[in-house]
């Protein structure tokens, strides 16, 4: 049961049951659609981007837990940052989950609650997918990203 | 029978500590707990019967069917024919000839798309299946009605989860070249009307092929009295190995059909100006074939005959309502399924948590479910969720596993709140 607990962090849940940026924007400049065929979570990720800068972002979708937190809070990490900043976060985020745990380099602030993810390998295509979608988004225009 | 004797009276009963004694896979602990395994209808568990059905062919009779004149390949032949009439045997065909070996359930549908279908489909022809079918009773007629112009019909299902019968006839047109319809639900559990669903179509001139992947461990099939055309079916959902399944098809349908494969075993002569295809079973059976499977298979439709089907029945029914019982008890459930007659499968969402979150949480207990759509994205669609949780029953499961259930969703409710 502890185990849970640090799986499912306060901070998510309270993410999960109030999930923030979670609305269509009209004025987008990209988005990107994002789908994990396993389970059929499912996220669409807005952009307005100025000057290579993320002014605004927001999502809608549906899946568990995990995914819905951690595309809110992506949306918060994010915003306000250049597109490069925020490819390098995506790399710091996805070694964080995948990669050797000694190697964790980049500090995550807030991000760091989904460590408890990489326990649960099944379950780290939850974590990854809005990243993977946001990532599809800053490539170009309405391409889709997919975590198979 | 080999079946014990009972020497109580009243209903048969299944000796369950029997049964789990059978299944070594089952006295393991997952994350600490003692191992709940509640993901049948995905597979089964495979009893000591078959595992060592498996090894004695690998230690003694390991060899290539229908071609060495050795003891061994003898050996093999008679096994892997003997599996045939077990088959043949276990769903009442008339014939073993009738029963064609495949990879799986998914495959037997292929091939009677590819070879008895395809050919008599026409432009503006129709198929019909139902809303509940499985991705694999779904997508192979879909590309064949691709290709050929036709349409895919589908039957509507109400919100207990039952086949809308009257829709159902009314779908039925002289353009419907073939109706394929579940058996079992593997979402839902439902229990098809499918003899009377093959009554109607036959008065209409109709083939249709029942999938059977989820009967053949909870019914007894009898495919001359349901008077099918053809009938899938995989070993896996029935304590057997993966990766063999079994296609029934009436011999008047199998002589007329055409290969689905070409290769070894489905010639009678080949030169490069033709080739003499092989009379059926062997017509459709290309290539060396999984023999360990079909010898395995055949050892785990002897395990439930042992058994027996009414006992096996009987137990899952039991363990069936109990637990629809103990978990709707539960604040914020719904059952995705309630069908007149259903099989040991429970569908379920929780208020405001994820199936996912769910299946996570009980993993961590020991307790193995199914959190998905369970590739049956059409039924999720049609009770608006996009994913449930199902627990399966089998009859190595028992009431206090289903305690372990219960308590396993109290404890996502402690989380979720």
């Amino acid at each position: 049961m502890s185990d849970m607990r640090e799986l499912y962090q306060e901070i998510i849940l309270d993410h999960n049951k109030k999930p923030r940026n979670c609305y269509i924007m009209d004025c987008a400049t990209r988005s990107a659609d994002g789908h994990n065929p396993l389970c059929g979570d499912i996220v669409k990720v807005y952009l307005r981007i100025e000057d290579g800068v993320i002014e605004e972002i927001s999502f809608q979708g549906h899946g568990c837990a995990i995914c819905t937190a951690s595309t809110s809070m992506m949306t918060e990490s994010v915003k306000g940052k250049s597109v490069a900043e925020v490819r390098e976060i995506f790399e710091g985020f996805h070694e964080m989950l995948t990669g050797v745990a000694e190697e964790q380099g980049l500090e995550l602030g807030k991000l760091q609650v989904f460590e408890g993810v990489r326990e649960y390998p099944v379950r780290v295509k939850c974590a990854t997918l809005a990243w993977h979608t946001l990532n599809a988004a800053m490539g170009g225009d309405d391409e889709s990203a997919t975590t198979e | 029978m080999t079946a014990p004797t009972a020497t109580v009276p009243g209903p048969a009963t299944l000796d369950v500590d029997q049964v789990r004694a059978d299944f070594p896979a089952l006295h393991q602990e997952a994350h600490g707990h003692p191992l709940v395994y509640l993901d049948n209808a995905a597979t089964t568990q495979k009893p000591l019967a078959v595992i060592e059905a498996v090894r004695t062919f690998y230690e003694r009779d390991c060899s290539n069917v229908h071609r060495g004149v050795h003891l061994l390949s003898q050996r093999a032949t008679v096994a892997y024919e003997q599996a045939r009439t077990t088959i043949k045997n276990h769903i009442g065909a008339a014939d073993s000839r009738e029963i064609v070996f495949t990879r799986s359930t998914t495959e037997g549908i292929n091939l009677v798309a590819a070879s008895f279908v395809r050919p008599r489909l026409e432009a503006g022809d129709e198929v019909l299946i139902s809303t509940m079918e499985h991705h694999s009773n779904i997508v192979p007629w879909q590309l064949l009605c691709q290709e050929r112009g036709a349409t895919l019909k589908v039957i509507p299902i109400d919100d207990q989860g039952d086949i809308v019968f009257e829709e159902y006839e009314r779908l039925l047109t002289d353009r419907t070249k073939i109706v394929g319809v579940v058996h079992v639900s593997n979402a839902l559990g439902t229990i098809n009307p499918v003899r009377e669903m093959i009554e109607v179509a036959h008065s209409r001139g109709v083939p249709v092929l029942i999938d059977g992947a989820q009967a053949l461990p909870h019914l007894r099939v009898n495919v001359r009295e349901l008077d099918c055309d053809f009938f899938v079916c995989s070993a896996h959902k029935a304590y057997g190995p993966t990766g063999i399944g079994a296609l029934y098809g009436k011999r008047e349908h199998l002589l007329e059909m055409v290969p689905y494969q070409g290769g070894g075993d489905m010639i009678l002569s080949v030169s490069f100006e033709g080739t003499t295809f092989n009379e059926p079973p062997h017509r459709f059976e290309a290539g060396t074939p999984n023999i360990e499977g079909t010898i395995g298979f055949a050892a785990a439709l002897k395990y439930i005959d042992d058994l027996g089907l009414d006992n096996i029945a009987n137990h899952e029914k039991q363990l069936l309502n109990e637990a629809t019982e103990k978990v709707l008890a539960l604040p914020g459930v719904r059952l995705i399924g309630c069908a007149q007659r259903k099989a040991s499968v429970l569908s379920f969402v929780m208020d405001r948590v994820h199936p996912h979150d769910i299946g996570t949480i009980l993993d961590s207990e020991g307790v193995a479910v199914r959190a998905g759509h369970h590739c049956a994205q059409p039924v999720m669609a049609r009770y608006g969720v996009s994913a449930t949780v199902r627990a399966s029953f089998a009859p190595y499961n028992t009431s206090q596993e289903i305690d372990a259930l219960v308590a396993g969703l109290k404890k996502v409710r402690e989380v979720f709140g």
